[in-house]
């Protein structure tokens, strides 16, 4: 796997949140999936050598982390893109036309069926089975903003936008 | 020229869909105009304007109340730049603005429904315990503390008939009673916002639009039961939700409804938040016990059930968000009220999501007993863009489809079960003649076999063997038997199962068998879809007629297989086409059309016939 984003390698830095989110836990009952919850909240996922730091500081073996990890859907073991686009593929939004919207994106962001973020780290692109919102399905999620009743159009033109904002920003800093 | 008004009141719709209808913005377009015109500064404190949960009519989103002196007025589809006219023309001038009212719809999806569990919902400040409070909130958890027994609460809510509102219907006040009698000690006292049920929304409506009404609830159940510590176990992907209800959990410990020596009485309760983590399985009660254990969500053998050995192995009780929202009301306007409404066995009211293809999409609240025909034509409104209605789909994955024939059955647990469906969490999600009776039960099944969990063979390897099968028969690879075939194995997945996720998961199979088998025996025999939903059974073209050349399909294909010059018609080279549909659904002139496969069929049913 290509390493890239975040490096795997822990720094000082890194070290020090690892540490807090422990010590945030010590005292609590079954909090794995809090503690791997908050080592996602920091680094955007899980990479292996936090689940190996937080298993030995909690005394717990490193497979119950990884056990647990595995097993639940949220939680992801490589870097993501910078832009998360979710598709909602809820029932609601699946008699909308969801899975053609995958297709779409699929297609606009270059992520191909199988992988989930573009080769550049700029796209990430998932689905989730429901997010609440069925009225005005079919839905999607940019960067947290919600979008309703959105079609293969309208999603592409977002992307055309995220693309020109990512070029623009890049052209100022340069 | 401004008339003289003394209170005013205005409510924005901010709940899910209210939100990205742009609902924070017609909120502090507001501020900003009462503000210029002079009106909050004339009327102070009785001129307010606050935020509301989940309306109902989601379609009409931003929806808002403009209450002055108690008339109310509410605006539909409203944008931040129409409310300069509403401010000046009605609050200003004292005449509503007529064209942007809501219409005849709005009062026909409202009259026909009674709401308990979301009778303040859409009303009160969802972020405020002062709103509650000033609605009668609390006052359950004041009464029942200032003299009621704990056994008296239960016989209360056992007198009530109220039943699980989580998807079994199990009686609440039996299930307290359990845990009651167990013998004293830890016990827990679980919220199930897990809300797994794909194309519902119920409980986060209630959540995002009324969450005191849910802490309520479990303050009054620990009180019954004699619980310390409660969890709400909630998905994570309902943020806005997690967020209102922490908030609302530190303004109940400020008034003293939570925590230590609870309102002076010597009881004690506080309430923990525990996000789930993306797994379906979780919202069955012992795999989300293990979760909150911090375990992977794995189901076990019961017994023993939760009110014995529970969360830890103590006695825990687990209620669904909208069972325990409906605690409050029940204790307040008390068990007889709450059981004349609904049938002899399902009482009270039922929150159900209308989705799918229906004019109003939304969330409702009716008695039980409703017919189903009333919901959906009636509150419902019928079939969006005048096309056919085929089916409702109730109870999400363990649920299933019920054609239009059955309509007129009331809805109550018992009912539903009886028709092969179930009444789940409360999603209706509603199918027309567009849509595939194959492909739904296709799509079902794909949620199921990859949402097992995996710990008993019948559910991991069945559910995935059922998929493959109407994988096969959706793409016109179905083989003669495989009907009989799809019957059997649902029944043996259905017994043999550990879980209730693998003992309903072939349900949609089922129920879709039994009303629509001409709709599978059309894709096996005869290679067709009948609906035109299942695109390896179909052919795309577009018509010269109605193609404008606009390129929107030449754009959208990912195999280059349309071609044609600006503002000529198009054409879609068969050859190269791979049928993804993406032409068919960019196309804003209906041009795309989409066929049966003609060719493909008739050959492979010679086929067919000669071997
Ligand atoms: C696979 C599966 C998923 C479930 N998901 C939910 C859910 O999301 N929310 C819920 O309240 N109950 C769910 N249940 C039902 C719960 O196990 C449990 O019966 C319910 O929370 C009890 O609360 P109630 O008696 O108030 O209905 C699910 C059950 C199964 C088998
Ligand atoms: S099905 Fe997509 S938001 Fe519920």
């Amino acid at each position: 796997m290509q390493k890239t984003g975040k490096q795997e390698k822990l720094g000082g830095a890194d070290v020090g949140e690892l540490e807090d989110i422990c010590a945030r836990h010590r005292k609590e009952k079954g909090a794995v999936i809090s503690i791997l919850q908050e080592i996602q909240d920091v680094f955007g996922y899980i990479p292996e050598d936090c689940i190996n730091f937080v298993a030995a500081r909690m005394e717990l073996p490193a497979s119950h982390f990884y056990g647990v990890a595995t097993f639940y859907s949220q939680f992801h073991f490589s870097p993501r893109g910078k832009n998360i686009i979710t598709v909602c593929c809820g029932t609601a939004c699946h008699v909308k036309g969801s899975e053609n919207l995958i297709s779409v994106l699929g297609r606009e962001l270059g992520i191909p069926e199988g992988r989930e973020t573009s080769a550049d780290q700029n796209f990430t692109l998932e689905k989730v089975n429901c997010v609440g919102a069925c009225s005005i399905a079919p839905v999607i999620i940019i960067n947290r903003t919600v979008h309703g009743k959105t079609n293969a159009d309208t999603v592409a033109k977002e992307v055309k936008r995220l693309r020109g904002a990512k070029d623009g920003k890049q052209g100022g800093k340069d | 020229m401004e008339n003289k008004v003394e209170k005013i009141e205005i409510k924005v719709c901010m709940g899910p869909v209210g939100i990205t209808a742009g609902g924070p913005a017609v909120l502090d377009a507001f501020g900003a105009e009462l503000e210029r015109a002079g009106v909050s500064a004339r009327l102070e404190k009785n001129c307010t304007r606050h935020k509301v949960g989940c309306k109902g009519f989601c379609s009409r989103d931003v929806l808002v109340d403009v209450v002055m002196d108690g008339r109310r007025t509410t605006y539909q589809y409203v944008k931040p730049h129409m409310v300069a006219r509403i401010v000046r023309e009605h609050i200003m001038g004292g005449v509503p603005v007529a064209d942007w009212e809501v219409n005849e719809d709005y009062r026909t999806f409202h009259d026909r429904q009674v709401k308990v569990v979301l009778s303040d919902c859409g009303e009160i400040d969802p972020e405020e315990i002062g709103a509650y409070i000033e609605a009668g909130g609390y006052e359950a958890v004041r009464r029942v503390l200032a003299g009621i027994t704990p056994e008296e609460v239960i016989e209360e809510v056992k007198r009530s008939g109220l039943r699980g509102r989580g998807g079994a219907g199990f009686p609440t006040g039996l299930k307290w009673e359990a845990a009651r009698k167990q013998p004293p000690g830890l016990k827990y006292i679980i919220c199930n916002a897990d809300e797994g049920d794909p194309g519902a929304f119920m409980d986060r409506a209630v959540l995002e639009g009324n969450p005191h009404s849910v802490l309520e609830g479990m303050i009054v159940a620990a009180y019954a039961i004699g619980a310390e510590e409660g969890y709400v176990y909630i998905r994570a992907e309902y943020p806005l939700a997690v967020e209102r209800l922490k908030k609302a959990i530190g303004q109940a410990r400020e008034k003293s409804f939570l925590g230590k020596d609870i309102m002076g009485t010597g009881l004690n309760f506080d309430i923990k938040i525990k996000l789930g983590a993306g797994a379906f399985v979780c919202g069955e009660e012992t795999a989300l016990i293990a979760s909150i254990e911090g375990q992977r969500g794995m189901p076990r053998a019961k017994p023993p059930f939760p009110v014995a050995g529970g969360l830890w192995g103590r006695p825990t009780v687990i209620n669904n968000v909208e069972t325990l929202a409906n605690i409050p009301y029940i204790i307040r306007r008390g068990a007889d009220w709450f059981s004349s409404m609904g049938t002899e066995r399902s009482k009270g009211t039922k929150v159900f999501a209308l989705t799918g293809k229906i004019r109003n999409t939304g969330l409702i609240e009716v008695p039980m007993g409703m017919s189903m025909r009333e919901i959906i034509f009636s509150i419902g409104g019928g079939i969006e863009g005048g096309k056919k209605f085929k089916a409702v789909q109730m109870g999400g994955p363990s649920g299933g489809c019920i054609p239009e024939h059955l309509l007129d059955v009331k809805v109550c647990y018992e009912n539903l079960m009886k028709l092969g469906a179930i009444m789940g969490s409360g999603g209706m999600i509603v199918l027309d003649e567009d849509d595939c009776m194959v492909e739904v039960a296709k799509y079902f099944l794909n949620f199921t076999q990859m949402e097992s969990c995996g710990k008993c063979v019948p559910c991991r390897i069945g559910t995935k063997r059922l998929y493959e099968i109407l994988d096969r028969i959706s793409k016109g690879e179905g083989k003669e038997d495989d009907l009989t075939l799809l019957e059997r194995l649902s029944r043996d997945v259905k017994l043999a199962s550990l879980c209730g996720l693998g003992q309903t998961a072939p349900n949609p199979v089922l129920s879709t068998l039994q009303y629509f088998k001409s709709e599978f025996e059309a894709h096996i025999q005869e290679k067709k879809c009948p609906a035109k939903a299942c695109k390896a059974l179909s052919v795309f073209r577009i018509r010269k007629d109605l193609c404008k050349g606009c390129g929107a399909c030449m754009r959208a294909c990912p195999v280059a297989a349309i071609s044609g010059r600006q503002k000529e018609p198009h054409a879609i080279n068969r050859g190269i086409c791979i049928k993804c549909g993406g032409c068919f659904d960019v196309c804003k002139f209906g041009a795309v059309r989409k066929g049966k496969d003609q060719k493909n069929g008739k050959g492979k049913k010679r086929k067919l016939i000669s071997t």
